[in-house]
């Protein structure tokens, strides 16, 4: 089956989405981000593979943590960032998405990183460009939070590294959550036996219960013996109409407390997505406390996307990046003006 | 072609190695590094037969290669550990083959975002010729002058021994 994620000899050629990737691949990015985590800690946190790329970040939609994330990551692969808030800027005066990404790419952009508040744009985004420009997905409506679901299992597996013998809970706002589309694919792709989603009706999309998860409506009962507690946000913003009584009565049935907390195993781990919601997902003590590796998630999720952007940085042949060059959207004459980018053709007939 | 036995080369390079630690005035400021794979495989031995500690790690350089615009990454990284300070450490460098200089250039840069050392000097099991850089090893356990299409490779079996095995690509050109 055609994937647009994969090139012809099957390797990662853009992350838009964990569905359908093989676990080959999901493997080989959890595998390079290990290598990354160690060049974190040292005094130059930088290494030269990226050096000379340009990097654009495109958010359509606002981001702080991810966005940061990812310029770190970019810089510590030493390439050039570039920050569009388009929210802030040419959109609102009117140009598609795809003005943009031409205006980027005439900038001789190497790779997009694109947030956007509709699902499928990065995949637009991603049919759009020419051969030799990837595109991470970086968040798209509610389907899909590639590197954030990456970054959960890497994070997993850092503290519980036999994935076949674990049983996770994702708990919350399922309905609006990208973030957990995207981890309950990566974990049931890298062979987690039980995946478990604990919301109200409310927030549990219908068919949920076909992703290979296991549906339950009260907070008690899911995090029986759970190895593992994803908390997702309570996505107010997203929110229309009357889903829940009130976000009091909601941490009351569904927030993670100190008490609840004991029914899970003992060794269990505690994460976030951010940014938390204190009192209302999870409360303060538990954030906070013992269990919690919130913090840590941050922290790898550098790792992870250097690893997504080593992969897919390098390893083009000669004659991709020439035809990357050439463009796929643009006449060749007026290419042909340019002159310096072409003498290879030139000269070799 | 006979291939010399590795473990003789190995032996030889240690001895060298050895000598070169027992100079007092490097002894008390030295470490080794091994390239993966095979130059851990050869420091982890070397390490065994020292009679007081040295401060060691490893690298896998792969962050550093040139040919990583043409190549990618290499399927299996191994993450680089250096966890002593490299800062005016006598550092010898440990790798099986020697061939074009680009991966000991790699390695060096990789080392030196860990710090300055004072000096780093570069063993290996065999020196193939073909160096296209000017780097060259100072500690050789042998010189076997090998074709361009030509690959030869040190291997480690389930009990530790050491083995080389040369291949030859016959649809490759043999002179440059």
């Amino acid at each position: 089956m055609y994937n647009p994620q994969l090139d012809a000899d099957g390797n990662l050629k853009h992350l838009l989405t964990i569905e359908g990737l093989p676990k080959r691949i999901l493997n080989q990015i959890l595998d390079t981000a290990e290598t990354f985590v160690g060049v974190a800690e040292r005094d130059i946190k930088k290494v030269p593979l990226l050096r000379g790329k340009t990097v654009c970040n495109i958010f359509f939609e606002n981001s702080t943590r991810t966005r940061t994330t990812f310029e770190i990551a970019a810089k510590r692969l030493s390439a050039d960032v570039i920050n569009l808030n388009v929210g802030t800027s040419s959109q609102s005066k009117g140009e598609t998405i795809l003005d943009t990404v031409d205006n980027l790419i005439a900038m001789h952009a190497d790779m997009f990183v694109v947030r956007h508040a509709q699902s499928g744009a990065a995949h637009f985004i991603a049919q759009h460009v020419p051969d030799n420009i990837s595109v991470i997905n970086a968040g798209d409506g509610r389907h899909a939070h590639p590197t954030q679901g990456l970054l959960d299992v890497f994070t997993i597996r850092r503290y519980k590294p036999d994935m076949h013998n674990l049983r996770v809970a994702l708990v919350g706002d399922v309905l609006h959550s990208r973030v957990a589309r995207s981890e309950i694919h990566a974990l049931t792709t890298l062979g987690v036996p039980e995946v478990r989603v604990i919301a109200p009706k409310t927030l549990l999309p219908t068919g949920i219960e076909k992703m290979g998860v296991q549906v339950f409506h009260d907070l008690k009962a899911g995090l029986k013996d759970v190895d593992v507690i994803m908390m997702l946000r309570l996505q107010n913003e997203r929110m229309s109409g009357a889903m829940l009584p009130s976000a009091q009565e909601y941490f009351k049935t569904f927030g993670l407390t100190q008490d609840k907390l004991k029914l899970a195993k003992a060794d269990a781990i505690v994460m976030h997505p951010g940014p938390m919601n204190r009192g209302v997902e999870i409360d303060s003590s538990v954030a906070d406390g013992s269990q919690s590796v919130i913090l840590p998630q941050v922290t790898y999720g550098i790792a992870v996307r250097m690893a997504v952007m080593a992969l897919l940085g390098g390893g083009q042949s000669a004659g991709a990046a020439a035809g990357g060059l050439l463009g796929s959207s643009s006449p060749s004459s007026l290419q042909a003006v340019g002159g310096g980018s072409m003498p290879a053709q030139g000269n070799n007939a | 072609m006979q291939l010399p036995n590795p473990e003789t080369l190995l032996s030889d390079i240690s001895a060298k190695i050895l000598a070169q630690l027992a100079n007092p005035e490097l002894a008390e400021n030295s470490a080794l590094v091994g390239i993966h794979s095979g130059g851990v495989w050869l420091m982890q031995r070397i390490l065994s037969q020292l009679k007081s500690a040295v401060p060691y790690g490893t690298l896998d350089a792969a962050l550093y290669r040139d040919d990583y615009a043409q190549r990618g990454l290499k399927a299996e990284m191994q993450p680089s550990n250096i966890a002593f300070n490299v800062q005016d450490k006598h550092i010898i460098l440990i790798d099986d083959i020697f061939y074009t200089g680009r991966t000991t250039r790699a390695a060096m840069n990789e080392l030196f975002d860990y710090g300055r050392p004072a000096s780093i000097t570069l063993a290996v099991l065999i020196n193939r010729g073909g160096a296209q850089l000017p780097i060259a090893p100072q500690i050789v356990g042998a010189e076997i002058l090998l074709k361009p299409n030509q690959s030869l490779q040190l291997s480690q079996d389930t009990k530790g021994k050491l083995h080389l095995s040369l291949e030859t690509d016959d649809l490759k050109a043999s002179h440059v």
